[in-house]
């Protein structure tokens, strides 16, 4: 007795755009800078260590050279000193590239309103994904890297 | 005049310096002395290698903008007796427009830093100091934020808007 199968060729293909599948790939091989300046590094190490896990994400493996990553972490209070080496960071990363504030001192400066600190670093790079939060939970961060993740697939690919 | 609650520092203060001494006190077990600043390298001096106090340890420099206060400026030290555990902090009143004090460099190492840091703050500068540059902030700031009269918000980018309220 024959079964039917329904009436589809018995060799498995399936359609895509070039667009989606470049995105589907990259939005899972996210190779991380971490810029790491002030005290929400320990919070970053909380999500990028075992308890969290950020490996689950495809966005484990930190790179400690901005010419190997493609999203910069910007983790931790900016002082206008340091702003130069940002920026420098930045443009050493190759494209695709994102970047991330990570913490409300990176996003708006926080309740540093003084002559030291830069109000957001979006004055200097653009910014992709802000996580307030001082410090932001860990599931905060998480979810601002599923935002990511959905931008970068959703997002024209340049090749 | 000696009071007889006074320590064995500030009455070897008064001893060496009384001529010098602007107002000293004890209060809740805590020596401040006020000295002019004309002595301080010297009173330093005493406070370090005197057996009978032997502050060896220079715990902070720091300085205080009194703003509409003469003279404006109070630099204060805090040393620290490791072989007596005691403790004393002197002010000395620095006026305008140049304000100025002789470096404790030569005999305490931490003060280069101190006063390098004092400096990036406040403006005051220390005589002999080997290498009076800003410690903390950039060669290019102008000004010195921890002055009264400084804007809070007086930011100074050296990247991105110039606006300084941005």
């Amino acid at each position: 007795m024959e079964v039917d199968k329904g009436g589809g060729p018995d060799f498995g293909f399936f359609t895509s755009r070039l667009d989606k599948m470049i995105g589907w790939a990259r939005k899972y091989s996210i190779f991380q800078y971490p810029f790491i300046t002030a005290c929400c590094g320990m919070e970053y190490m909380s999500v990028a260590c075992a308890h969290y896990d950020i490996d689950r994400f495809g966005a484990g493996l930190p790179r400690f050279s901005p010419r190997q990553a493609d999203v910069l972490f910007v983790v931790g209070t900016v002082s206008q000193k340091i702003a130069p080496v940002l920026l420098t960071v930045y443009e050493q990363m190759t494209s695709p590239k994102w970047v991330v504030a990570f913490g409300v001192c990176t996003c708006t400066g926080g309740f540093y309103d003084d002559y030291a600190t830069v109000r957001g670093i979006d004055h200097i790079v653009p910014v992709d994904i802000y996580i307030p939060g001082c410090p932001p939970r860990p599931e905060t961060v998480l979810n601002g890297l599923i935002m990511l993740q959905d931008k970068i697939q959703n997002q024209k690919q340049e090749i | 005049m000696p009071d007889p609650e006074w320590s064995k520092t500030l009455k070897k203060i008064q001893e060496q310096f009384g001529d010098h001494v602007i107002e000293m006190h004890n209060q809740l077990g805590q020596d401040t002395v006020v000295v002019s600043k004309s002595v301080i390298f010297e009173l330093a001096r005493l406070l370090r290698d005197d057996p009978e106090l032997k502050y060896n340890y220079l715990m902070d420099l720091t300085a205080v903008d009194r703003y509409t206060r003469k003279p404006r400026f109070e630099v204060v030290y805090h040393f620290l007796s490791l072989e007596y555990n005691t403790r004393v902090r002197v002010k000395v009143p620095v006026g305008e427009p140049e304000p100025e004090v002789e470096s404790l460099t030569p005999l305490w190492k931490i003060a280069n830093w101190l006063e390098r840091e004092t400096y990036d703050m406040f403006g005051i500068k220390f005589r002999n100091h080997p290498d009076l540059r800003r410690l903390l902030l950039y060669p290019e700031f102008q000004g010195h934020p921890l002055r009264k009269d400084y804007p809070v918000t007086g930011r100074q980018p050296l990247v991105g808007p110039k606006d300084p309220q941005a």
